[in-house]
């Protein structure tokens, strides 16, 4: 075992040079000279101001907005720093809500959103607008859940449902040759092209 | 379940298996130490290693001091990883400023990186620095990996070998290992990564002003590089809490199919050279396909599962088109969801594109069916493959008992010593998963409701905490997440899991190489039962299946088979 000490400990040394410095440091530098928008987090701009990441989804809870997922993120709590509370959409702490099929917690959670949307088992609203995501963090709603929110945000903006409802057609992204993906609409994308369309 | 959904899964497949196939060819090379065509510009480097280390690499070593070698090495691993993250606030780069990891979870995650297993009870972008994210957990994913495939290789050569008293050289086994394969595919890896999405940058954080006027302050950070060699290595600990789910983790469909493949291909590939490195490919083959048909089990289990909805939710005016979407993320669809779950937990990955604990029962019964045996199809790089080494051995002394005669397997007797050490490793999986597991239930009264350990009451949250050891036991890593493992008693019992699961597991089955090394090859006769036809696929499946559901079905039945009636009959807990 001690003649086995030195190239234990050389070892380390040298691995942790070469694929713990080396190897992110010029991955991180090729990155950012060929692919400098995705490698700093697919920042979108308005005005000069960031305003989120194409790939990240944010809160959007006004009538004139189309809304993402429910989210189940969370931060600490300011008062007391052992406790969480609920923060959708925190981009610094990834989370699921982690509910089991048979969670209490869930089944509650689903019905007053099934409630709040008008649904019902002969009217079933789509399932993205009553589920958290894996991360919190989904950027994309079904095209079934913009449709639902077409006459909301319509009214909301006053603008013609006919014209929010194009928006949306125009911000679906179908699969790649109808196999790969799923058909889904980015919200933060469809509500800045909302913000521009009611400028006009 | 759609044909669209089963085509994205064979697409995914067949790319593995087509490039798995070069690769084994490689890797047979870089491990019987032939020329590949990187040996101009790594093979300087490679003698540099050596010469520092003081390592003669014409000289290899028996069992014992190939065990040695690996300790020492785990050993000089575990002591630097905790020391970089108890002291990560006075090193540089450590952007969000955050303090000292705490003893336990530094204890826990330190074991959980030089075993393979990955396992998160930090939050990546809540507790490590960019130092510890690239020095430490970086590191290990290459080196964890490399070690595996090390342990595998002196296996294989002990097949390969009559009458051998060595089994190869660790050093040079793990130094070719990084060198040559992981290294270079990562670099690739990684800027694949990036052009789909991925960030890569020192920066720590960045803050937006959304579109309703509140602050987002959005994590970021050197994510392509390790994300890559996170899968390719079979290691799983994510950059970010949420793991793969993340959108900077797997921004689309096509990083989606990346990470399922980088997952898969090494395993494959390994298992199929080292059919080249016995000099009889069929052998590998037989045990590629047997590993294949439980694959594909799994992710029908989980795809047929999951695309069906939960019916409690059905009930409520929820849409079952899309099926179970909790816990999900809506770009990457149910069928590649199910093959990531498989596929993750068929080796010993354990990253996550979905929250497997908000999987119907039966769907997340098969992550945990699949650690429980080891995560050995495909398996974790290198331990995949002695791992199902040590299940045909245990196949073919079933099948010698059948007609009384010894056995053998690849040309070498299988004798009591052998069967011996062959059950010694499988045994210390149920010991340590049922006694941990019935440990914290019995001990800590983890099944309490009040008790702040799980997120979830009634089976499921007896199913929370089997997974966790399964996990941990098999240097998985995945988790079901509700469990609250960031505390005393489950990061230092994880902690041990992880230890026995790799070392309690690895040392007999380093033995066992020794001892089959030093046998005689003896040639292949009438009488001797052959390990590459459909039979012994068949064979080997009904010894997995009457192993590993045997020791595990009383527990089983009363986390995830019992929630699935109960939630049929709509309770809720």
């Amino acid at each position: 075992m001690f003649s086995q000490i030195r190239p234990a400990i050389v070892m380390i040394v040298l691995f942790s040079t070469l694929t713990g410095v080396v190897y992110p440091l010029a991955i991180t530098g090729i990155a950012q000279v060929v692919a400098a928008k995705p490698a700093n987090g697919s920042l979108l701009t308005r005005d000069g101001v960031v305003i989120g990441s194409a790939l990240i989804g944010q809160q959007f809870s006004g009538d004139g907005y189309f809304h993402g997922r429910p989210s189940a993120t969370n931060t600490a709590d300011p008062n007391d720093a052992t406790k969480t509370i609920d923060a959708p959409y925190n981009a610094a702490n990834s989370s699921g809500s982690n509910f089991g099929p048979t969670s209490l917690k869930l089944h509650d959670r689903v019905k007053a959103d099934v409630e709040a949307l008008g649904g019902s088992p002969e009217k079933p609203v789509p399932a993205d607008a009553v589920t958290t995501s894996g991360s919190g963090l989904d950027p994309d709603i079904s095209p079934a859940f913009a449709r639902l929110q077409v006459s909301r945000v319509a009214a909301a903006r006053k603008l013609p449902e006919a014209r929010v409802q194009a928006l949306v057609t125009n911000a679906t992204a179908q699969p790649f040759l109808g196999l790969l993906g799923e058909p889904r609409v980015n919200v933060l994308q469809l509500n800045v092209s909302l913000d521009l369309l009611a400028a006009k | 379940m759609t044909i669209v959904g089963w085509l994205q899964i064979f697409f995914v497949l067949a790319a593995v298996v087509a490039c798995a196939i070069p690769i084994s060819s490689y890797i047979a090379n870089v491990l019987d130490r032939k020329r590949t065509f990187l040996t101009p510009v790594l093979a300087p480097v490679e003698r540099g290693f050596y010469k520092l280390a003081g390592v003669d690499p014409a000289r290899e070593q028996g069992w014992v001091a190939y065990t040695m070698a690996m300790l020492a090495f785990s050993v000089v691993g575990f002591l630097t990883l905790y020391a970089v993250q108890r002291l990560q606030n006075v090193f540089p780069l450590n952007p969000q400023g955050f303090d000292p990891v705490a003893p336990d979870l530094a204890f826990n995650t330190s074991i959980s990186f030089i075993t393979n297993t990955n396992w998160q009870n930090y939050g990546g972008e809540t507790t490590m620095s960019h130092l510890v994210q690239m020095l430490g957990l970086t590191v290990h994913n290459f080196v964890s990996a490399a070690t595996g495939l090390a342990m595998a290789w002196a296996l294989v050569r002990a097949f390969a070998r009559s009458e051998a008293t060595t089994i190869g050289n660790f050093w040079v086994d793990l130094t070719r290992s990084v060198l040559y394969l992981l290294l270079p595919i990562s670099v690739i890896g990684a800027l694949v990564l990036v052009f789909c999405g991925v960030p890569q940058t020192l920066l720590g954080s960045i803050d937006a002003t959304t579109l309703e006027g509140a602050k987002q302050t959005i994590s970021l950070g050197p994510v392509a590089s390790q994300e890559f060699i996170k899968e390719m290595g079979t290691n799983g600990g994510g950059f970010f809490n949420a793991n793969s789910t993340h959108p900077f983790e797997n921004p689309n469909i096509w990083s989606n199919i990346v990470e399922i493949w980088a997952i898969l291909v090494i395993p494959v590939a390994s298992v199929l050279a080292f059919g080249r490195s016995i000099g009889d490919q069929r052998q590998g083959r037989a045990i590629l396909v047997t590993m294949g048909i439980l694959l594909l089990v799994g992710v029908l289990v989980v795809y047929w599962s999951e695309a069906a909805g939960n019916p409690i939710l059905t009930a409520l005016g929820v849409d079952p088109a899309q099926g179970n979407l909790e816990g999900k993320e809506l770009r990457f669809g149910n069928a590649l969801t199910a093959l990531f779950a498989t596929g993750t937990t068929g080796t010993s990955t354990g990253a996550v594109n979905a929250m497997h604990d908000s999987f119907m029962p039966l769907a997340g019964m098969i992550p945990m069916f699949n650690m429980l045996a080891g995560c050995i199809w495909p398996g974790g790089v290198g331990a995949g493959l002695y791992g199902f080494l040590v299940v045909a051995i245990i196949a073919v002394f079933v099948a010698g008992l059948m007609v009384g005669r010894t056995p053998e397997y690849l040309g070498k007797k299988i004798e009591t010593r052998e069967m011996k050490l062959a059950m010694l490793a499988v045994l210390i999986y149920p010991l340590v998963v049922l006694g941990f597991s019935a440990a914290s239930v019995l001990l800590q009264g983890t099944l309490d409701p009040d008790g702040n350990w799980l997120t979830n009451a009634g089976p499921h949250g007896l199913s929370e905490i089997i997974y966790a050891f399964a996990s941990q036991n098999a240097n998985n890593g995945s988790a079901f997440g509700g469990l609250s493992g960031n505390n005393l008693w489950f990061n230092t019992t994880g902690g041990l899991a992880m230890f026995f699961g790799r070392f309690a597991y690895v040392i007999p089955v380093l033995a066992l190489a020794g001892s089959l090394a030093a046998k005689k090859k003896v040639p292949a006769s009438v009488g001797t039962f052959p390990t590459h036809g459909a039979l012994f696929v068949g064979l080997l499946i009904g010894v997995i299946i009457i192993l590993y559901l045997l020791q595990y079905f009383p527990a089983l039945a009363l986390g995830p088979v019992v929630e699935h009636f109960l939630m049929l009959g709509g309770k809720t807990f």
